[in-house]
């Protein structure tokens, strides 16, 4: 492993019940580079951030973390009890940090407004805000997103997006996200995976700066993060930018 | 008279304050069926002690503490669902426990005591062991508060913040299971899940945080087993039904003052 690395996997398979969810994957995770994970549903892609992370054990191959490296994580999903009374400050306090930390995080995050608010009761994007946040809290190295743009408007995506960007500019962490849609990968992102069980391609995304669909959907502000990866393989894909083949031949 | 009260007094009170916590967790992770499962079961535990002619509290709390490990280690995925297992487990254990009681020597059981409890005949010997088991749970709670919270939020997030997530919810359940063991003499194996969960849901909605909630769970608790053991002195009452009855009541009163 390369000193510069955050992680780096080689040749990870995960397989449980004789069902392989992962198959083969080579990943390098490097400061200040943001890597977003894209697939069809059941792709592995939670699974093999998850393996990554140390969550899960893999099969076969292996995966070399730098000594300490401090990960923040952003989870798809809470799933709080309602009965589990938390207010989105206490939630950001889990982690023994300062109140000032805190204040100044939720500040960046544009959460400061709902700190007193129960988590429960957050919108989608609200939530994902406070999720970011919470990732934020422990200084990380490597940020890990598993859909973080989930629930949230479109509006508030390329918020979203541009606040990932900015923080990885600021901090200069490494960023793994994972992303369901093809055409929310921004333009910022320095390598794009492209997992159906095994990584089909993979490689750097090319802006698409002034295609009209985009300009139409997103404005003018959007497009500037926003970009779409173009495949050097023999791919199909579905209208939502779903990869529905991929060729195992290269 | 008071004299004759003050050990099932005591014990009573360290049952509830330890209960309070202990059934914020149930509730929050869902795991009422779990609490009944392993209550059921240990009524095994006493059909075993009469048998092999041990000492009751010491295989009840072997039962309870195996049947939690056990549990732990159930998988999830399979072709049934964990709320069946444990629907399964829980009357299958019941009616287990009542057949080996039956076979043992139903003379010798007072079987009506083990089901609905009888904390009035709370011993010496039983304030000392609720004593020492509480301290065994208060202090794992205590000292893992923080993490266990979290672990209720996301378990996954947890594990990456440097939280041992699998010991944890090793050592939640077998404080659960602990504490059943403790309570069956004194509430009964039938009503140990109510003095768990319904305190706790009580507390609901006076609480804003976790910590506070544990707090007045443990408060409505004591309040609930004192009612309890009031009617259940004058009116001759079963006191495990009694002190879940008065539960119930101060519950349906926090309704009240519940938000939508």
């Amino acid at each position: 492993m390369s000193p510069k690395h955050l992680i780096e996997a080689r040749a990870v398979s995960v397989i449980r019940d004789k069902k392989t969810l992962v198959d083969n994957a080579d990943v390098d995770l490097l400061p200040g580079k943001i890597v977003s994970l894209i697939g069809p549903n059941g792709a592995g892609k939670t699974t093999l951030v998850k393996t990554l992370m140390g969550l899960i054990n893999p099969s076969q191959g292996s995966i070399n973390r730098r000594p300490n490296l401090t990960v923040g994580y952003m989870p798809q999903k809470l799933n709080v009890d309602s009965s589990l009374p938390i207010t989105v400050q206490a939630f950001l306090s889990m982690p023994a940090v300062s109140q000032t930390k805190i204040a100044q995080l939720a500040e960046k995050t544009e959460i400061t407004p709902i700190l007193g608010s129960a988590l429960q009761s957050l919108s989608g994007g609200e939530l994902q805000r406070a999720l970011l946040c919470r990732a934020l809290i422990r200084d990380p190295d490597l940020l890990v997103l598993d859909e973080p743009a989930q629930g949230v408007d479109v509006n508030g995506q390329a918020e979203l997006y541009q606040l990932i960007t900015g923080i990885r500019d600021e901090i200069g962490c490494g960023v793994l996200m994972v992303s369901h849609d093809l055409h929310f990968v921004m333009a910022a992102t320095d390598e794009v995976i492209c997992l159906n069980q095994h990584i089909c391609c993979h490689g750097h995304p090319e802006k698409v700066s002034n295609h009209p669909e985009y300009l139409q959907l997103f404005g003018q502000t959007a497009n500037a993060t926003m970009a779409v990866y173009t495949h050097h393989h023999d791919h199909q894909h579905s209208v939502h930018g779903d990869v529905s083949h991929c060729d195992h031949s290269h | 008279m008071l004299e004759l009260l003050m050990v099932p007094i005591f014990t009573g009170l360290l049952l509830a304050i330890i209960s309070g916590p202990v059934g914020c967790f149930v509730v929050w992770r869902r795991m009422s069926q779990f609490g009944d499962t392993l209550a059921h079961s240990a009524l095994l535990g006493v059909a075993i002690g009469i048998s092999a002619s041990i000492n009751t509290n010491v295989s009840i709390g072997l039962v309870c503490l195996t049947i939690a490990l056990l549990l732990s280690g159930v998988k999830q995925n399979s072709d049934i669902s964990n709320d069946t297992w444990l629907g399964v487990l829980s009357h299958g254990g019941l009616a287990l426990s009542l057949v080996c009681i039956s076979l043992a020597d139903s003379n010798q059981i007072d079987l009506y005591g083990y089901l609905f409890g009888d904390l009035l005949a709370a011993s010496w010997q039983d304030f000392e062991l609720m004593l020492a088991c509480s301290l065994i749970i208060g202090i794992f709670l205590w000292w893992n508060w923080s993490s266990l919270v979290s672990m209720c939020l996301n378990e996954d997030l947890a594990q990456v913040e440097g939280v041992s997530v699998a010991l944890l919810r090793v050592g939640l359940m077998l404080s659960i299971a602990l504490l059943t063991a403790m309570a069956m003499k004194l509430v009964g194996a039938l009503l140990i899940t109510a003095l768990l969960i319904i305190p706790a849901a009580a507390a609901r909605a006076f609480a804003q945080t976790p910590s506070q909630m544990a707090i007045l769970a443990s408060l409505i608790a004591i309040a609930s087993l004192i009612l309890g053991m009031i009617a259940s002195y004058f009116w001759d009452l079963a006191t495990g039904p009694a002190i879940v009855t008065a539960a119930c009541i101060i519950f349906a009163l926090s309704r009240r003052r519940a938000t939508p």
